[in-house]
Order: structure tokens, then C-alpha cells, then sequence
């Protein structure tokens, strides 16, 4: 009878403590910064937290500048943001920049002799499909509480959030258009691990931005008036203008006319005008030009901190016998590694002193024109538009990370958008009030009207230069090339084009690149782009 | 979920039934043979001299004999591995007689640790190896893998670094994960000890002190790892520390070392680089104006000769029948690098009470540990392989505190702004660096073992321990420095962290075990549960040094539970037939509820044919045993406090990575990457195995061959654009094999009063094959390992997996070579042959494992000189030398406008260019070798004071020399991925060790 009663005590104990052993293995996480989908939108708060995300993923590499909360993998953390991949993509392939640090897969860009295994081609792949995929959960999420919204968050505000994360994934899709041409696809419909995406042809892709882009305008607000850094109703006119001109290249037809009739939409608004002076556009107190610069990547050297957005189109500018300190703001010093090449000092600006035309902002003191040895840093001129300082010269908040605003979209490059458009025989617009924007672009660069152009200068070559000379290290020129028939073949020849110093032709299919042989692997629904 | 608990408590309630049989019988000499450390000795045979009685020892070591003629009798106890005992005995009735055996000079007496439970290893049905603290490599002081290192067949133990208590890398029969751990599993005295370390401290294996340790028990077949379920599946090491004596014993051990650095990287002298620049970069002033005229040898500035000294006392008895053992134990090392140190001053406590006659008997195990490192700044290494040798070490500036700094504008200015991004000095980074941590950790563990009165051979075990460390420490660096250059604020950097690991276990068993003389059996059955609860917690916080300028804090969080049924039957017959049959049932939070519950089942025989009695007539066989074994393991250890992988979670910014709205800055609130039906990885392991012992068991040896097959194997892959919030997830892959032999052998080959030889050797073959890739449709499927990184790559990663292939296989381009052998620069073999070079035409070449690996100790004592020595052979391990990869033409200037210095490699190829050439297998090099890991001699005194002082005194060396092809600085390399480590010093020792 003992031995009974002792198992029997035993046992219950036994039984007792395991069902609530079990019972502990449904684990929440117990971090303080980490919360559950089902309950993160129960917050107010999470709604415009997690939008600034959506934001800050053109940025900034992840969760904390110390990297040990990365949104994608790479074994320099800043070369995992958008804005250096896109940087990169579209300013080192061309005669606007040419690289001297000769890592791996730079020094391919400026060769033009990429292929599907290149790092930077495959690390830009991938920034714009997890953002893509970061607006599609929030498109998803917050559509899903579109009924069940917390105190403080009206649906009036959940529609316009919802509608500035359906802008960015059509911008994010656009880039995605522009560079690989035949891309995955997916929206908030497709729920993650359920699907493997389907690839879409360019021309359709066209079509899906264009559909988004004109759905969401009722439910954007009104230029000017969104809080700074947000998107408007003019930032997608913008992106549509931009779309339409190189509507030809992404889809064999023509859209010039609906060019002209998103550009004049914000030329026509009283909100927008140039700002007098070029060069303060591209300073540390760049946040108080609205009227010029329709969306930001706003950038802050205490909060914004990341090596992958304009902090490294600064830094990489700066090397030299460049006074890091004093004239662009960063202490810690520069990186030494993007300089102009010869050839687009040499055809963009004749008189590259800065004297006549203001925007040669360049730094020659110390450097060759000429580059022979494309990893010597004092060879080629070196470009000093961007800076860590303010418009009255003092240092940004921080000596490495970088108080400088970048330009996603501006005024500029919708006048010449415009009048290019018109060049190329768009409806709605007209030659005179293109020469006009042109000029005013022209006038502001000399100061005077010196530097102002005819009806017959303004043809579709001055366009090509004139876009080089205002837009140089924005972000163009890799789109501009092709849409002018420059970037490949053997038309026209920069340092170092095709990997040989004078420059040689280059094949067609580079005209978009390839999709990187690690997610052709993974993905079975994607065929490589042809000429890979 | 019903069904589950059901399974369980009818399994448990199984365990509990079998318990019921109760058999009584009775003889004429009764009595118990115990071994030399009075534990009862199951199985011994005991027989009456000159007669046919003849019976077995039961569970406990009794034994009974009937009909025995009355009268003066000889008793003849025989047991494997024991001296035969002859004892006489008057027999008058019912005689009782207490017998005690004494180990033979070889070790198959050794108690396995089989966990919740032992078993003689002469019993073991699986594939156990046990290494006692006598067979520890001598002079090996500083920590137990040092101690075991080439023991074991099948065990690969690789030391990461030459750092005094440094981590190593333990692999028990090759890799059986990639992602998840292939650590094995770590058990102190019944305590599991998870593999998470609290910072700053190495792994649990240098937290204990190796002359605590008595044994060291290694699982490796599944049959016998099973009973650790979802932890077993990379084998598991038991280790026993020693516990207090009958007399009163005091063991003092001292060592002092001395270490050296056996090779520094080669590199160009200062003459030689100011030569290899200008004929380089001839002409170009930009480049050669950055010359010097010094001739500096940096790794000679960095590297020094260490000093280390280690203390072990110990004081083992009894007192008033508690037994006691209490150690202290003190090693202070420096490192070869300049500034490095470790110490560590441990305390281990063991108490064994018994109460209530004998029937509780509690075991206590306390262990502290106290240690502080000095990590130095370790970037010195690459440093100063890399500065440029024409400099010296100070050149006179008031800015950078003397020390030579690469400064922009083309070094005009030695007191201008810094490079920041060049190589620093590396004296100043030694000297202006303070990176110390300290931590404090504490296991213990309570066990009762009571045997429940009124069922004889009934035993309930609870077992309760923790495992609790604080860690904290910083790393600090002066202002003015290049490396950490804030010229806003003051400069410098102070950050400082903190990690709390606290770890709790409590487990529950019931043992029975029974000697069933009716029908010859054995049985021994345990059923229990185990629970534990695994937390972490910690910060960072960083600013300059002046600590003006804070950056945001990263404190983080983080726990998981793990809760197991697990039950054991040990049935064995007649003494030759032992079968074992395990089941465990492991749930883990870390898994979705469908997936989170894993059925381990594992079983195994064994045949002692030796004890045949066909056998015993041959009289060729003192020892012959066959196991046969099978069992499923599984893996749940997903490394780096990934607790949640299956829940879909948002993640919010700190204030460094916060977004701009009007004027306010928002932090981000990010979509994590989740993978909702992620699940074990499990690995079904068949073993086959013959122990062997020759010439009463001066020659054993045993043979093993195993066919693991894991599936569902946990890899880092990427996702497929849109499919998930990050770019690579851990997954469930697919599934490989690993296939292997085995053999061991010892040999005492000379057994003389004055002379005694014993030599060991061992040796194992693997194979590994990755059998099938989850998404490989298509045979081509090739998956990249994101994590195994490597610098200076255009993808960053070398090594990928495919079907038909060894896992972690190198995956590069096929390099061409001119006629003179010269590699030629990008020049890469078309293998698709497609006209052009691109990610198709890399190809799978070559693995960081050994295919072969042979162990090879022994030991010669002369008189009263003893005379050792260990070493390992391994060959078929191929690493890729990302020191020479590094080391190019190209490298010697950087656009940032400063020389670095090239290991000599960069002549062999003088590629200049270099943006592919990481990717050619030019770099993947054979990195087989033979490592003489120690070599000691000793000499033992003739004891002093009435026989009670022993005396022993030794000098050794450790890592005293290596053959190898390998063309890099140490083919030892875990993971095979070689880039400038903290090199292995060679060690010369001196020993004293007195007991009293």
C-alpha cells in the first residue's frame, strides 16, 4: 500500500509539472522592440512606424547602424542600401563616374562587363524586391484593419499611408522596370510562403505602374501640403513624366504626350519654382527647398544613420588633397573612390572651372584630367556637388554621417523632361515654352542669361548634354544614355567604356542587366534576360 | 495534440509497470563484488575453483552459489578488464564474502556515462568512447580539448584560434548540419549545457578546469545519443568530474609554460616592397611618393614570447561518511599577441551524502568560474601583415600620439587628417586599445537518487540544476587614433556590453533494474522527463571616449524552453545478449505547435561472443563483443538566439535608423523574415561495431562503421525575391549522408616490471554527400551558403551545396595557367561552354572536411621516466586561403592614397586587376597535415614520508611541429576558410605535480 500511495503521488506530480511544461513552449518574444503581426497593429503608433520604414528602406541598411539587424545580407553593410546600389547602377556605368577602389564588381559596371553572378547587380536585385515586399505586407496589413483601426488612427490617413506605400512599390517596381527589364512579380494579394512569383514582361509591368500610379491620386495629398519627405500628388505626376519619356525604351511605344501632360500638371503648380542658387540644393540645409525638390530621401546624421545613401555619395566623392573638414563636413574623412571621367568633363562642360557655368562644381587642385590608372585617385576631376555643410557653411550634426537631403525627384529634370518630350514630338506641350524652361534652367547656371540658348541650339544632343551638366550624380544617367542610344555600342566612348582606356563598343543586351544567377536558381518561373 | 499526451504518459506509465517484477532466490555463498571504487560490478562471472558452480553478478554486484561442498574453497571472480581475483574462502552453510577486483592495465573497466544512467563500457551497446583523466594528453593543462585532443576515433577537435582560452570547434563524425549547430552536446554531471555563451566567454569546455575532470564519455551513434533526442545529433560528450575519496587526499598541480610563435605570414621586407612599388607602379609619383625608408618587421612588433602559469589544488575525503572533493584551480596565460591574456580561477565543490540508510543518495556538483580576458585588438594581426614595411613603427607626429598614421594628401603631413579606412598601426592598436571582458559563471546540480523502499531495485531520480553567467566587459580606445577617428568630439570610443545567460533544468526519472536469475536476464528500465528554460539577456552601449556623444543602446532579449519524455529499456540475457531501446519525445517552443513535437525512437544489440562458450575454448579472444545499433536524433540548436523562426514579427528601428516625417524622426517598424513551417532536423543514424581484445587484453581495439542520413538539414538560404522580408532565411533544405569507419586500437606492446609501452592508435574515414535539395528540380540546382563569407570576394561567398556533392564544397571558377604555371589573371576555363565567363561556368571543387583522420599517441615508461607523445593526421581537408587570395599587385596601393604590404603570394600570381580572382580554385588548397600536438617526458620520485608524497615532475611542448603541403601560415582551419587568425603558438611546459 505505501509503494502505492508513493507512486501515485508521484505520478500526479509528474503529470502536474508537465502539462505546464508544455503549456510554456507557446513563446511570445519577451524583447521589448519586438512584437507579434497579429498584435503590432493594436498600436497607433505602428502605422506611421511602420511606413517610415517603407521610406527609410531607400536608405538605410536595417533596424540600427551597427548592422546586427540587416534587412538583406552582404558583407558591407553599405552596399546593402538602395540608394548606393541605385547609385551605383546608374552613375558608374557611365561617363558621369568612374570608380578607384577596384572592388570586385565596380570595376565591372564601369567595364561594362557585368554578368548574373556581379554582387552589386544581384544586391540591388535584392533591396528592391524586400522593399517591394515590405509595402506589400503593409499594403496587406493595414487594408486588413481598415475596419478594426485603433484610437488615432483615422481611415481617412490609413487610405493616404496605404496610398504613399502603393507609390513607393510602384517607384520601387519602376527602378525594377528601368534596370531589369523582365522582373518577379507580386502584391499584397500573393501571401509570403504560399507562392513562388511569376515573372512579368517589361511592357506589362509598364502598364501595372502606370494603373497604380493613376489609381492612388485621388487618395494622395495635394502638392505641397503632406508633411516634409512625404509623398504627394506632384511626386507621382513626376514619376509618371519619367515613366512616359522613357515610355519607348520599357515598352516600343511612344508616350511623350502623357509626359507633357504630367509635367505641365506640376509646372503648372504654384508650389514649384527653381531655387536661385544651383549649388545649395545639393547642401546639409537642403530640407527647406520644396519649391524645387519634390521628394527627398531625407536624410539626418544623428537619426538617419547608414554607409549605403548620401552619407556614400559624399564620402566616396571626397579623397585627394580635398579638405574633407572644412568643405564637405565629414571629419572622418573621404573615401576616395568616384570621380568624373575625361570624357564627360570634356563634352559636357567646355569651360570646367565653374566660371561660367556654376554647376562644374568640380575640384581639380592636385588632380590629372586624364586617368590612366583607374585606381589612382588624384587622376580624373573630382566632383564636389554634394556636401555635409550648409548653405553658410557650417558642418552637418555629424562628422560621418551626413545631414544632405538627396534629390529623388526635382523641378529641373521635369522642364527638361518637358521639353525634351516636345523635342521628341509630344503632344500638348509646345517649342517655345520648352526653350523657356530650358533657359530658365540655363539662366540660373550662368547667373545671367549669357548661357542662354536659341530655338535651334535646343535639339535633341544639346538635351542629352544639357540633362549631363543640371542632373549629373542624381541618379540619371544610365537611363538617360540609353533613351539617347548612348549607353552601349560605339557611338559614344568614355574612359574606360568596355574595360580599355580610350573606350570601346559595348553589346546591346547591357542595356539592361541581368538577373542574378542566385534567384534564377531559386526560381524557376524566371527566364535570364536575353544575352547573358 | 491528445494523441501526444497520450503516447506519452502510457509510455511513461509502461517504465513505471515494468518496475512490478519482483523474483526472490536464495544460495550458499552469497556475496557482492564491487570494483575498485567500491560501485557494485554487474556481470562479473564468479566461480568455485575446482568445481562447475559458476554464476554471474547481479545489478548490484551480488552474486549467490549453491551447492557448494563445505569446507575451504578458492572463489574466482573474472570480469573483462579486471585482474582475476582469487580469493579463499571457508565455506559452512550460507557463507556471505565481500569481494574486490582491481582494474587490468587496460581501460575496458571504464563506466560509461550513457545518460540518466551508466553502464560498464564492456556493456555499452553503442558506439561509447571514454577517455579517463589518466589517458588525458599530458601537459595539456589549459583546457579539455586540449586534454582529448586525438583520442578519439571520429572526433575532430579544431581549435579556432591560438588565443589562450580560446573556443574550438568540436565535429563528432563530421558535419551533420550546416546552419543549425553541429556542436555537440556538453553534459556536466547530468547538467546540459547550451551552447549560447554569455559574451566574452569561450565555450563551457575552457570554463572547466581539466583537472576537475574524471572522464570523459562520448556518445556518438545515434543508439546511444538518442536518449538527448533533438540534441543529440551531433553526438554528445558526458563529462564526470572527480569526486571525493575514502582517504584523505591533497593534489597540487603547477605548470608554467612558455609560448612562441612557430612561423609569422610571409610577407616583403621593406627592401623588397619599395622594389615590388616602384616596379609596379613606376612613373607614378602618386603612388611611389608614399614610400619610406624604414625596414619594419610588424608581426615581430605584435608578437612576443608568453609567459602562463596554472595552479590546481585539490583536497578529496571523507568526512563523517560525506564524501568531498574541493578544487581550486588558477591559470593566467598571455597570448603570443603582445597585450592578450587570459585568466581564470575556478572552484569546483562535490559532495556525495547519502541519508535514510543509504537509500537517498544526493549528489551535489558546484562549480564556479572567474575569469577575465584581455582580447587585445586582434585586427593587429591583418594589420600588420598589411602596413606598409618602409614605415616605422613611430615617426615623430604630436597627433596620433607618435605612433605612424597613414594621413590624407598623400602623407605630406604626418600630423594631417587620417585615412581612416587604411591599415591602422598595428603597435598603436595594441598599445591604445583596452578590450577586456570578465565573467562570472556558476553550474550546479542537485540529484537524489532514492530507492523507493519495498521494491527492490527501484530507484527515483530528480535531478535540478542550473546554469547562470554574467558576463560584461569593453573595449575601449584611446582618442587620437586613426581607426576610431571622432574629431568632433573628443575621439576615441568606450563601449562597453553586459550578458546574462541564466539556464534552468529540472528532470525526473524512475529506474528499475532487476536481476531475473530465473530466466537469466537482466533489466534495467528508466522512463522520465527533463524540462528546461534557456535565457539570454544583454545590452551595448558605445560613445567616444570622453563619453560626450552616446550612440543608441542595443539591449536584447531572448528565451526558449525545451520539455522531453524520455524513457530507456537495458534488457540483457545471459550475460551476451544486451539489447537497448530508447525513446524520447522533445518539444521545443522554438517551432510552430504542428512541427514542434519530435519522436526519437533508437535501439541497439549486443552480442558478447567471448563469453560463448565456443569462444572460450578458441582462446584466441579475451574481449569480442558485435553492436549493431540504429536511432533518430534531432536538432533544434539554431545558433544566434533565434527563438522565434516561426513567427511572423515586426521589429522596431533604434534611434540611429530612424526616417525623417516634417520634423519629426520616426523610428522604422520592419516585417521580419519567418519561415511558419520550419521543423527539426533530424539525422537517423545505423552504426555497426566490433569491440576486440587480444592476450587477456593487452591488445583492444574496436571498429566501427555508421551510415548517418539527415534530413530536413537547417541552412541559411536565400529566399526568391517577394517571398519573404529578407533577402536569406534559415530553412529546411534537404538532406544528406554521412557515411564513415571507424577503428581504434591499443596496444600495450611491452609489460615489463622496468618497462611499459602502450601505444594508440585510430582512425576514421567520412564521406559526406548531400543527397537532396528541396527546390531542385533540376539537377543543376546549386545552393550557396550565405553565411560562409569570405573578404574581398565580388559575391562574398565561396562554398555551396549540390546534390551528389559533399556539403560546404568550394564553388569557383577552374583557373587557366600559361605555360610557365603562372595563373593567368580572369582567365577561367568556359566550362558550359557558351563563349562567355559568368556564374554558370562555376564549378564544385573540393570541401573543408578530411576524408581521412588518424590519431596516434603513446606512452613509455622506463623505470621511473615516462615518455609521451599525441599527434593527428589529416588528410583530404582543403581550405580556401583567403590570406593569398588577398594578395595581389593590385593591393599593394589604394585609391584612399596608401601602400599595404602583400604576403609574397602576390609574386606567384601578380595579378593586378583582381576583381574575380578570389572565385579561382588557384586559392582552394590542399590542407591535409600531421600535427605533433604534444611531446612530454616525465619522471615520478620514489615516494617520500612514509609512502604518502608522490612527486612528479614533467616538460613537455605543445604544437611542437606540422608537415602539410598547405602554403598558407596553419592548415588547421575550422570551416576551411583561411583568413589571417590569431596563430597557434607552440608551447613549452614544465610540470610539478604532488599528491600527499
Amino acid at each position: 500500500m505505501k509503494t502505492y500511495k508513493i507512486f501515485t503521488i508521484v505520478a500526479i506530480m509528474m503529470i502536474m509539472f508537465t502539462i505546464s511544461c508544455t503549456k510554456d513552449l507557446n513563446t511570445k518574444p519577451i524583447d521589448p522592440l519586438v512584437s507579434t503581426s497579429a498584435t503590432v497593429f493594436n498600436n497607433a503608433n505602428a502605422y506611421k512606424q511602420a511606413l517610415a520604414k517603407l521610406y527609410a528602406s531607400v536608405a538605410i541598411s536595417g533596424q540600427n547602424v551597427q548592422f546586427t539587424a540587416p534587412d538583406i545580407q552582404a558583407s558591407d553593410q553599405g552596399t546593402a542600401c538602395f540608394l548606393r546600389e541605385y547609385w551605383a547602377a546608374q552613375e558608374v556605368t557611365t561617363d558621369e563616374c568612374i570608380n578607384a577602389w577596384g572592388d570586385g564588381g565596380l570595376v565591372e559596371y564601369h567595364g561594362g562587363n557585368w554578368s548574373d553572378g556581379n554582387l552589386y547587380v544581384q544586391l540591388m536585385y535584392e533591396r528592391i524586391f524586400v522593399n517591394i515586399a515590405y509595402c506589400n505586407e503593409y499594403i496587406r496589413d493595414v487594408n486588413a484593419r481598415m475596419n478594426s483601426l485603433p484610437a488615432g488612427v483615422s481611415q481617412e490617413t490609413a487610405a493616404q499611408y496605404v496610398a504613399e506605400a502603393r507609390f513607393l512599390r510602384a517607384y520601387f517596381y519602376e527602378c525594377a522596370m528601368d534596370m531589369y527589364g523582365n522582373v518577379p512579380f507580386a502584391t499584397e494579394t500573393d501571401l509570403p510562403g504560399t507562392f513562388l512569383p511569376k515573372q512579368i514582361a517589361r511592357a506589362d509591368l509598364f502598364k501595372y505602374i502606370e494603373s497604380e500610379l493613376i489609381a492612388i491620386q485621388p487618395t494622395l495629398a495635394d502638392p505641397g501640403t503632406n508633411e516634409y519627405a512625404r509623398i504627394d500628388k506632384a511626386t507621382d505626376w513626376a514619376l509618371l513624366s519619367r515613366m512616359y519619356l522613357n515610355a519607348q525604351v520599357f515598352t516600343g511605344a511612344q508616350r511623350y504626350t502623357d509626359c507633357i501632360t504630367y509635367s505641365n500638371k506640376i509646372i503648372a503648380s504654384a508650389n514649384y519654382h527653381l531655387l536661385p542658387i544651383y549649388a545649395n540644393l545639393f547642401l546639409a540645409d537642403n530640407n527647406s527647398y520644396r519649391q524645387e525638390i519634390l521628394l527627398p530621401i531625407a536624410e539626418d546624421g544623428t537619426n538617419t544613420q547608414s554607409y549605403g545613401d548620401m552619407t556614400f555619395v559624399i564620402h566616396a566623392a571626397v579623397g585627394g588633397s580635398e579638405d574633407a573638414t572644412n568643405t564637405f563636413g565629414i571629419a572622418s574623412g573621404g573615401w576616395a573612390g568616384n570621380r568624373m571621367t575625361t570624357t564627360f568633363v570634356n563634352k559636357v562642360f567646355p569651360d570646367a572651372s565653374g566660371n561660367t557655368d556654376k554647376r562644374a562644381i568640380f575640384y581639380t587642385s592636385g588632380q590629372t584630367l586624364a586617368i590612366t590608372a583607374p585606381t589612382i585617385f588624384t587622376q580624373g576631376y573630382l566632383c564636389a556637388k554634394f556636401k555635409n555643410v550648409t548653405s553658410t557653411g557650417a558642418p552637418g550634426s555629424n562628422n560621418t554621417f551626413v545631414d544632405t537631403d538627396y534629390p529623388l525627384f526635382r523641378l529641373s529634370e521635369i522642364y527638361l523632361n518637358y521639353a525634351e518630350a516636345v523635342l521628341r514630338g509630344g503632344a500638348g506641350g509646345d517649342a517655345a515654352t520648352a526653350l523657356s524652361l530650358v533657359n530658365q534652367i540655363r539662366t540660373r547656371a550662368y547667373s545671367n542669361t549669357s548661357g542662354n540658348i536659341n530655338a535651334s541650339q535646343l535639339t535633341l544632343s544639346f538635351m542629352i548634354d544639357e540633362r549631363g551638366r543640371e542632373l549629373y550624380w542624381e541618379g540619371f544617367r544610365r537611363t538617360d544614355l540609353i533613351r539617347f542610344g548612348l549607353f552601349t555600342g560605339g557611338t559614344y566612348l568614355w574612359d574606360f567604356k568596355g574595360n580599355v582606356q580610350a573606350g570601346i563598343a559595348t553589346d546591346s543586351h547591357l542595356n539592361i542587366f541581368p538577373l542574378p544567377a542566385s534567384d534564377l536558381l531559386l526560381n524557376k518561373n524566371l527566364k535570364q534576360n536575353p544575352g547573358y | 495534440m491528445k494523441k501526444i499526451y497520450f503516447l506519452k504518459y502510457s509510455f511513461l506509465l509502461l517504465f513505471i509497470c515494468l518496475s512490478g517484477w519482483a523474483v526472490a532466490q536464495t544460495g550458499s555463498i552469497t556475496g557482492r563484488v564491487t570494483d575498485e571504487t567500491n560501485q557494485p560490478l554487474p556481470g562479473a562471472t564468479v566461480s568455485v575453483k575446482g568445481t562447475t558452480l559458476t554464476t554471474g553478478t547481479d545489478a548490484n554486484g551480488t552474486f549467490k552459489l549453491n551447492n557448494v561442498p563445505n569446507g575451504p574453497q578458492v572463489v574466482l571472480v573474472k570480469f573483462v578488464g579486471y585482474q582475476p581475483l582469487q580469493q579463499p574462502v571457508t565455506v559452512n552453510g550460507a557463507t556471505s564474502i565481500n569481494l574486490q577486483v582491481q582494474p587490468s592495465s587496460v581501460t575496458l573497466n571504464e563506466v560509461a556515462v550513457i545518460g540518466y544512467g551508466t553502464v560498464k563500457k564492456a556493456d555499452a551497446t553503442g558506439a561509447v568512447d571514454v577517455v579517463t583523466s589518466k589517458d588525458f594528453n599530458r601537459g595539456a593543462v589549459n583546457s579539455i580539448q586540449d586534454a582529448i585532443s586525438g583520442k578519439l576515433p571520429g572526433v575532430v577537435i579544431t581549435s579556432n584560434s591560438g588565443a589562450p582560452g580560446n573556443t574550438s570547434t568540436i565535429r563528432i563524425r563530421g558535419t551533420t548540419s550546416i546552419n543549425a549547430s553541429s556542436d555537440p552536446l556538453i553534459v556536466v554531471d547530468g547538467v546540459p549545457i547550451s551552447n549560447t555563451m554569455a559574451g566574452g566567454t569561450a565555450n563551457i569546455l575552457t570554463a572547466i578546469n581539466p583537472n576537475d575532470v574524471e572522464n570523459i564519455t562520448v556518445l556518438k551513434d545515434a543508439s546511444a545519443t538518442a536518449i538527448y533526442g533533438s540534441r543529440g545529433s551531433s553526438g554528445v560528450i558526458l563529462i564526470t568530474t572527480k569526486r571525493g575519496t575514502k582517504k584523505f587526499t591533497i593534489n597540487y598541480n603547477a605548470t608554467a609554460s612558455l609560448s612562441v610563435i612557430p612561423k609569422e605570414v610571409p610577407v616583403y621586407t621593406g627592401d623588397e616592397f619599395r622594389a615590388l612599388v616602384n616596379q609596379v607602379y613606376g612613373g607614378q609619383t602618386a603612388v611611389t611618393s608614399l614610400l619610406g625608408t624604414a625596414n619594419t618587421n610588424w608581426q615581430d612588433q605584435i608578437y612576443q614570447k608568453a609567459f602562463g602559469e596554472d595552479h590546481n589544488l585539490s583536497f578529496s575525503g571523507t568526512a563523517k561518511n560525506l564524501p568531498y572533493r574541493v578544487s581550486l584551480g588558477y591559470n593566467n596565460s598571455d597570448g603570443i599577441l603582445k597585450t592578450y591574456n587570459f585568466s581564470r580561477t575556478t572552484v569546483a565543490v562535490g559532495l556525495d551524502p547519502s541519508l535514510f540508510k543509504n537509500t537517498l543518495n544526493i549528489h551535489i556538483n558546484l562549480k564556479g568560474l572567474y575569469n577575465t580576458n584581455n582580447f587585445a585588438d586582434q585586427t593587429a594581426i591583418p594589420n600588420a601583415v598589411n602596413y606598409d614595411p618602409t614605415q616605422p613603427v613611430y615617426n615623430g607626429n604630436t597627433r596620433w600620439r607618435g605612433y605612424t598614421t597613414w594621413t590624407t594628401n598623400g602623407n605630406t603631413d604626418i600630423n594631417g587628417a587620417p585615412v581612416t579606412l587604411a591599415p591602422a598601426n598595428p603597435v598603436a592598436r595594441l598599445n591604445l586599445t583596452d578590450n577586456t571582458s570578465t565573467s562570472r559563471r556558476s553550474i550546479g546540480n542537485v540529484q537524489f537518487d532514492y530507492k523507493i523502499p519495498g521494491v527492490e531495485g527501484l530507484h527515483a531520480n530528480a535531478n535540478l540544476g542550473y546554469d547562470y553567467a554574467i558576463a560584461f566587459g569593453h573595449n575601449n580606445v584611446r582618442d587620437s587614433t586613426q581607426w576610431v577617428y571622432l574629431p568632433v568630439a573628443s575621439g576615441g570610443q568606450k563601449a562597453s556590453y553586459n550578458t546574462v545567460n541564466r539556464n534552468q533544468l529540472a528532470e525526473f526519472y524512475l529506474n528499475y533494474k532487476k536481476d531475473l536469475k530465473s530466466i537469466k536476464s537482466v533489466i534495467d528500465v528508466s522512463g522520465g522527463y527533463s524540462f528546461s528554460h534557456f535565457y539570454t539577456e544583454g545590452n551595448s552601449v558605445s560613445s567616444d571616449y570622453n563619453e560626450t556623444t552616446f550612440n543608441p543602446a542595443a539591449p536584447y532579449k531572448t528565451e526558449y524552453y525545451l520539455a522531453s519524455f524520455f524513457g530507456r529499456l537495458n534488457y540483457t540475457f545471459n550475460n551476451k545478449y544486451i539489447l537497448t531501446a530508447t525513446l524520447r519525445d522533445d518539444g521545443t517552443s522554438k517551432f510552430a505547435p504542428q512541427n514542434r513535437w519530435g519522436v526519437f525512437p533508437a535501439a541497439a544489440f549486443a552480442w558478447r561472443i567471448n563469453d560463448e562458450d565456443f569462444m572460450k575454448s578458441l582462446n584466441v579472444f579475451s574481449d569480442l563483443k558485435i553492436r549493431v545499433g540504429y536511432g533518430e536524433t534531432g536538432q533544434q540548436d539554431l545558433t544566434s538566439n533565434n527563438n522565434y523562426p516561426y513567427q511572423p514579427r515586426f521589429t522596431l528601428s533604434d534611434n540611429s535608423s530612424r526616417y525623417q516625417f516634417g520634423d519629426l524622426y520616426y523610428n522604422t517598424l520592419r516585417p521580419e523574415g519567418y519561415v511558419a513551417d520550419i521543423k527539426w532536423e533530424s539525422t537517423a543514424t545505423t552504426n555497426v561495431g566490433i569491440d576486440f581484445g587480444f592476450f587477456n587484453n593487452r591488445l583492444t581495439g574496436s571498429i566501427d562503421a555508421y551510415y548517418k542520413n539527415t534530413t530536413n538539414i537547417l541552412n541559411i538560404v536565400n529566399n526568391a525575391a517577394l517571398t519573404n522580408f529578407s533577402a536569406t532565411s534559415l530553412k529546411n533544405i534537404g538532406s544528406m549522408v554521412n557515411r564513415g569507419i571507424e577503428f581504434s586500437i591499443n596496444a600495450i606492446a611491452i609489460d615489463q616490471k622496468n618497462l611499459h609501452w602502450q601505444i594508440g592508435y585510430n582512425l576514421s574515414f567520412n564521406k559526406n554527400k548531400v543527397t537532396s535539395l528541396i527546390g531542385a528540380d533540376n539537377p543543376d540546382y546549386i545552393l550557396q551558403n550565405q553565411f560562409a563569407g569570405i573578404s574581398g570576394a565580388t559575391s562574398g561567398v565561396i562554398q555551396a551545396d549540390k546534390v551528389g556533392y559533399p556539403i560546404n564544397s568550394f564553388y569557383v571558377f577552374q583557373q587557366i595557367y600559361d605555360k610557365n604555371g603562372k595563373p593567368i589573371e580572369d582567365g577561367y576555363v568556359d566550362r558550359n561552354h557558351d563563349g562567355q565567363i559568368n556564374s554558370n561556368d562555376l564549378y564544385l571543387y573540393k570541401n573543408p572536411a578530411p576524408t581521412v583522420l588518424m590519431g596516434i599517441n603513446q606512452d613509455i615508461a622506463y623505470k621511473r621516466f615516462d615518455f609521451s607523445f599525441a599527434g593527428r593526421l589529416s588528410l583530404g581537408n582543403y581550405n580556401y586561403n583567403n590570406v593569398a587570395s588577398g594578395s595581389t599587385y593590385r593591393g599593394l596601393y589604394s585609391s584612399l592614397g596608401y601602400l599595404a604590404n602583400q604576403t609574397t603570394a602576390a609574386s606567384q600570381t601578380q595579378f593586378t586587376v583582381a576583381t574575380t580572382t578570389t572565385q579561382s580554385d588557384y586559392y582552394i588548397q590542399n590542407a591535409s597535415f600531421f600535427r605533433m600536438d604534444n611531446m612530454s617526458i616525465g619522471y615520478t620520485f620514489p615516494p617520500y614520508v612514509k609512502n604518502k608524497l608522490k612527486l612528479r615532475i614533467n616538460a613537455g611542448v605543445q604544437n611542437l611541429f606540422v608537415i602539410t603541403p598547405y602554403k598558407g601560415l596553419d592548415p588547421e582551419i575550422s570551416g576551411g576558410l583561411d583568413n589571417n587568425f590569431f596563430p597557434r603558438a607552440r608551447i613549452y611546459q614544465l610540470g610539478l605535480n604532488a599528491s600527499f
